[in-house]
Order: structure tokens, then C-alpha cells, then sequence
């Protein structure tokens, strides 16, 4: 089954004209991704690896009507713009790549998007993958294999290294996720363990957060209210960050009192969470759990 | 970005939020004719325009009550700054006569990706002491970002607070100006505390404002040339660091370290610390580095000089392990090997970037532990 992306995943790329897009066109469609059109203003008629261009969604979908998700490569200022008009065209789900989109701007698009009902995830994401079914998103491909551990992470880095570790001691996953290292983001750890709580090919959660914001205090807090039933294997990046300084990510900030390492940790320890020390210590454990 | 207390209070002022008279002035002026030409006298309050927290713990907040009180005061914070942060500026005030002192803000809050208004009548202490010692006296409102913060959602917020008659209308406008400032300049927060109130209504006896990085392009007036250099947010190697478009942050311990992705490079300080040592910095060279980016990285590793031994750590993803080693090379073969560098590579060309690194004389690790041991051990105790 996997979640968000699977085998039925029909792909515009918005932006695909562009250096990032159109080179990862070109690695998603090496991987199997079913991409069928893609999106510039201008570019109308054109061809990307293959892939016919178009000046508009709308224009995009009218041929390919099949179209459920986009994945977005549009520069930070015109980014909620291509966001808006994926909405307002009815995609299902739009992985937003970019980075650097300012806050305001993704507050008010993620609140359209759920209005609308659609699914934003980031933006400052990776992408989503299913091993084996589809890739809509950056990763490098081979660090990934089909099988029953699903991977949420605020980290792309911290990602890949991970599901390597797993792929290479034979554990696959189901879908990995990045919901983006931004403040603000669209598909949030909660809403995503929802999904895979009803997902039958997760038998297991790796969790990847960070310091800064309480997204990982708001899985424990579900995992303790009964509402996530399988195993998690968690990892917290930033032990040794110091307070009120912005570590690499927008997000990755303790503020306000709140997101440090130890309340994170914590929360997950007494909603029965194993939580790794280290991020090469998680294949251990996942194996531990799955056998 | 966080605006010195007195341009907020000077976006306060243009939007209609009462702030107290005031005055700022520089090292070299005249403080008595700058202040004469406002109709300021003693007693005052000197505030050192510095963007460090716990401003009035640190002495940077003083009351002057003569004339001569004020020259002693206003010489000795630019001569000994806050905490280290000498300021540049120093904003001089009236007194302002009050019997309470509230809290009220705007922030992003995260969890509903939403604005949401904070208001206390226990101001004057940070919020994170209010939350701590009496959350039931903090009132929350969220905001819809598409409706705004409304005039009828203030004024429940304001009853909820206890106000009545017109300092509820006065509360009401307060809240909605500070939102509309909020929204107006991509603000992270706009906070008012401590927020007097006094027999003419509320006055701002602070201000607060952040604004958002990634929306500096939208309030170029604000983000000038320099600013950076001046606020003394950012030490002298951040701001060393973010002039070479590298994400660096200065820490106490003496191991540099340098990995790609933030996740990962916080993960690797958080290594170092388990093997005993402490990290130097956090420095991440982003995804997909080049060549030349990861030599500029390794140069400013070299000549910063809290770090005694580099550590970098790199999973190839987007970065090529290749490219990262040539990077590598390039700096020892033209500084020399000044620091003991150990290297952990894995993924992308990976086995590539190790025969470039050992064909140098440089030890590639796949361990990223024993790595982290090696370069703690190198560095040697941290003083």
C-alpha cells in the first residue's frame, strides 16, 4: 500500500525548466516515476527528458487529466504561486523542494491547501518516496529498498543515512518522508503517522526529529493516547545545540523555552518510544523490533 | 532578523502604538543638548541597543536620576557593553508612571500553522516564566491568516484580560495594530513586554520584533548594508562565515566540525559530545557542495581559531563524496595540513573520494564513530 506516493502516482513538475528541476526530472524518471507533464510559464510546447511542457496547470491537466500529484522546483518568490494554482487545478498532493519561501507566505498556502483539501508536504523537503513504486522528491535513489519501515523526518541528510543503514542489514520501507525543515510546514508528523497507522505495509516508525517547535512532543503524545499502535524507533538531532540559535534549518530553533533535546526525548521515553543515541544506532534497533 | 528596540519602537510610533519619548544617541554626542532639543530631563531610563537576551539582567537597562548619573551611565555601557556586545546606540527615554505591566504578542505558532495572540496581565518576565509559574494567566487567541485578527476576537481577548469601557476599545486597537504589524513586516514575533498600563491608557515600554530571513527581500528599507555587522547578533566568525554563504554557528568546546545537511551536522556535534568532546561550531556546507565550497569551508575551519582538530562528516547524497575530497585536497595542498583533519565519508562516491583523500596522506573513515573518537582525541583537551 505505502502512503502519499505509490504505483497510481501520476506527476506534473512545476518548474521543470529549470537546473534543479529538470535534472531531477530526469533521476525520477529514471527511477520509475510516472511523470506526465511538466509546468513553466512561457515554456509552453516544449520538452524536458521527453516531457511535454506547458504554460499552466490547467493546460497540463487538460491533456493528462491523470495527474494526482506535483512536485515543485520554483524559486522561493514565486513558489506560493505555483503552489496555489496546483490547488486551485484539484492536485491531491504537492511536494514542495524549495527552500527559502518566507513564513508568512507558507502559512497562508498550507492553510489554503487544507481548506481545499489538499496535501502540501514541506516546503525545504526532500520529498516523499515509496521504495520500488515512486519517487517524488530529491533522494539519492539507492539508498532505499521496498519493505516495512516507514522513515518521518525533519532531515534529509540524516535520511538517507538512515534508510542506507537499513537497506544495506536487508530492511526495506514502506515510504519515507521529509515533511521539510521549515517553521511552518504543510503534512506534519502527526497528520503522517495517521496515514501510516492505517498503512498495512508499515509494521514500523522511524521518527527523525529535530530541536526547535513541538512536532516530536505531539507524536508522543499521540503514540501515549493509543492513536499509533506500532513500534517507533526514534532519533533527535541537536543535544548539544545551544538555545536561541538557528541551526542550519529555519526550524531548528529553540525558542520561547520550547523544542530543546532533553523535553523532546523525554516525551518519546514515556510514550514507550526507543530512542537512539546516535543516528547509526537506529538499523540496530528497528532490527531488534522486527525480529 | 531582529530590529534593535528602538526602530521597532519606531514602527510602534507609525502605526499609532503609544511608545514613551525618547531619544537615541551615539557615543560622540552631545547627550544633554540631544536631549534638551526633546525636552528630556532626569529622570530617565538608558537602555543599551544590543540584541543580546536578558538585556536588564546583564545592566544594559539603568535609571538615571541627575544629569551626572546619566553621563556616568550612558560612559560606562558603551564602554563595557552587555555581555560583551558593545553598543552602538543607546536609547534614552522618559520615565513612564504605571501601575501594571502586561504581556501581548504575536507569534507563528507551529502547531496550528497559524498567528496566535498571546496576552497576560503578569508582564514585565519572559513569557517562558509566565508559561512556567502561571500558564492559566496566558490567553491564547489564533488568528485565521486570510480573515486577520478582527476587532470583535481583541475585544474578547481583552475581556478575558478584565478590561471594560474604554480601555477595552483602547485594548482592541492596541492588539489589532500589533497584528497588522505582524502581517505587515513577515514578522516571526511582535511583542510588547512589559506593556504599561497607566492613567491615559497603555503605553509600549518595550518592543520586539523579528522578522522572518527568507522575507528580508520584501523590507529592504530595514535590512540595510552592514546591519548585520552592527546588531551584534552574530559573532565575528558567523558573520565571517555568512559573508562566504556558509551556515555556521560559534559553540564553546574545540572541535570543529563540518558535515552536509543540518540534521547530520548537528548530529555529528551530537557525536563528539558522546565521545567526551566538546564541539567547536556547527557548520553545514548544504546539499549538492562543490569543489570550492567545501576548500572555502575547510579555510575558515582553519584560521577559526577555537577549533583544534576538524572533523567532517559527509553521507553522499546530493553531495558527491568525490567532489567533497577535492575539496578537501585542494585546501591541505595549498595550506598545508595546519589542523588534524579526519574525514568519515559514506554513500555517493564514497570510495571515489577516499582513494582522492588517501592518495593526499588523508585518513578516510566509513566508522562514523571511531571517527568522532580520533578527532576528539587529536584535538586534545578543551580548555
Amino acid at each position: 500500500m505505502a502512503i502519499l506516493v505509490d504505483k497510481n502516482t501520476r506527476v506534473i513538475v512545476q518548474g521543470i525548466t529549470g537546473r534543479e528541476g529538470s535534472f531531477h526530472t530526469k533521476l525520477m524518471l529514471e527511477y520509475g516515476t510516472k511523470i506526465v507533464a511538466g509546468v513553466t510559464p512561457g515554456k509552453g510546447g516544449a520538452e524536458v527528458h521527453g516531457v511535454p511542457v506547458y504554460d499552466t496547470v490547467e493546460d497540463a491537466l487538460a491533456e493528462h487529466p491523470e495527474v494526482n500529484t506535483s512536485i515543485v522546483f520554483v524559486p522561493a518568490r514565486f513558489a506560493p504561486d505555483a503552489v496555489y494554482e496546483a490547488i486551485d487545478a484539484g492536485i491531491r498532493l504537492v511536494v514542495v523542494i524549495t527552500e527559502h519561501i518566507p513564513v508568512h507566505d507558507t502559512m497562508r498556502m498550507v492553510n489554503y491547501a487544507r481548506n481545499k483539501g489538499t496535501i502540501i508536504v514541506g516546503p525545504n523537503t526532500p520529498g516523499v518516496i515509496s521504495p520500488g513504486k515512486s519517487k517524488v522528491g530529491i533522494m539519492p535513489a539507492e539508498a532505499f529498498t521496498p519493505g516495512p519501515v516507514a522513515i518521518i523526518s525533519r532531515s534529509g541528510t540524516l535520511t538517507y543515512e538512515v534508510a542506507a543503514q537499513l537497506t544495506k542489514i536487508g530492511i526495506g520501507q514502506s515510504t519515507v518522508l521529509g515533511v521539510g525543515g521549515d517553521p511552518i510546514i504543510g503534512l506534519d508528523f502527526t497528520e503522517a503517522m495517521k496515514l501510516l497507522e492505517e498503512d498495512n505495509e508499515t509494521r514500523l516508525l522511524v521518527l527523525i526529529g529535530e530541536i526547535g517547535g513541538d512536532m516530536e512532543e505531539r507524536a508522543a503524545a499521540m503514540i501515549e493516547r493509543g492513536e499509533f499502535t506500532k513500534p517507533v524507533v526514534a532519533f533527535i538531532a541537536g543535544r548539544t545545540a545551544p538555545p536561541g540559535k538557528r541551526m542550519g534549518h529555519a526550524g531548528a530553533i529553540i525558542s520561547m523555552g520550547m523544542g530543546d533535546y532533553k523535553s523532546k526525548v523525554e516525551a518519546l521515553r514515556r510514550a514507550g518510544v526507543d530512542v537512539a543515541e546516535t543516528p547509526f544506532d537506529v538499523a540496530k534497533l528497528v532490527k531488534k523490533h522486527l525480529t | 532578523m531582529k530590529l534593535f528596540e528602538y526602530e521597532a519602537k519606531e514602527i510602534f510610533k507609525s502605526y499609532g502604538i503609544p511608545v514613551p519619548r525618547g531619544v537615541v544617541v551615539s557615543k560622540d554626542d552631545n547627550i544633554r543638548e540631544v536631549l534638551s532639543r526633546e525636552n528630556l530631563e532626569p529622570p530617565v531610563v538608558v537602555k543599551a541597543q544590543v540584541l543580546v537576551g536578558g538585556r536588564g539582567k546583564a545592566g544594559g537597562v539603568k535609571i538615571a536620576r541627575t544629569w551626572s548619573d546619566l553621563e556616568r551611565i550612558a560612559e560606562n555601557m558603551f564602554t563595557s557593553g552587555v555581555k560583551g556586545v558593545k553598543p552602538r546606540l543607546l536609547l534614552i527615554e522618559e520615565l513612564v508612571e504605571h501601575d501594571t505591566e502586561l504581556y501581548l504578542s504575536v507569534v507563528l505558532d507551529r502547531a496550528s500553522r497559524r498567528p496566535l495572540v498571546l496576552a497576560s496581565t503578569e508582564g514585565g518576565v519572559d513569557i517562558e516564566e509566565i508559561a512556567r509559574e502561571k500558564p492559566e494567566a496566558i490567553h491564547r487567541l489564533h488568528v485565521d491568516p486570510f480573515v486577520g485578527l478582527r476587532g470583535y476576537m481583541a475585544r474578547k481577548l481583552g475581556k478575558q484580560l478584565g478590561f471594560n469601557g474604554r480601555l477595552l476599545t483602547r485594548f482592541e486597537a492596541l492588539t489589532t495594530t500589533l497584528y497588522r504589524i505582524f502581517a505587515a513586516l513577515d514578522a516571526e514575533l511582535a511583542e510588547i513586554n512589559p506593556l504599561a498600563l497607566t492613567s491615559d491608557g497603555f503605553v509600549a515600554l518595550d518592543a520586539k520584533i523579528i522578522i522572518d530571513d527568507n522575507a528580508l527581500w520584501r523590507h529592504s528599507d530595514l535590512a540595510s548594508e552592514g546591519r548585520l555587522e552592527l546588531s551584534g547578533e552574530y559573532t565575528e566568525w558567523e558573520l565571517y562565515a555568512r559573508r562566504r554563504g556558509l551556515a555556521f554557528v560559534e559553540l564553546e568546546g574545540c572541535i570543529g566540525i563540518m558535515g552536509n545537511g543540518a540534521g547530520l551536522t548537528m548530529a555529528t556535534m551530537d557525536l563528539v559530545l558522546m565521545q567526551g568532546g566538546k564541539p567547536a561550531n556547527f557548520l553545514d556546507i548544504g546539499g549538492g557542495a562543490s569543489a570550492e565550497r567545501v576548500k572555502t569551508a575547510l579555510e575558515l575551519l582553519y584560521k577559526y581559531p577555537k577549533a583544534k582538530s576538524i572533523f567532517i562528516n559527509i553521507f553522499g547524497g546530493i553531495t558527491r563524496g568525490d567532489e567533497v575530497a577535492k575539496g578537501i585536497v585542494a585546501a591541505v595542498s595549498e595550506l598545508g595540513q595546519q589542523k588534524p583533519i579526519v574525514v568519515r565519508l559514506s554513500g555517493t562516491r564514497a570510495k571515489e573520494g577516499k582513494e582522492i583523500l588517501e592518495k593526499a596522506g588523508i585518513v578516510a573513515y566509513e566508522d562514523p564513530l571511531e571517527a568522532a573518537k580520533k578527532a576528539v582525541e587529536l584535538a586534545g583537551e578543551c580548555k
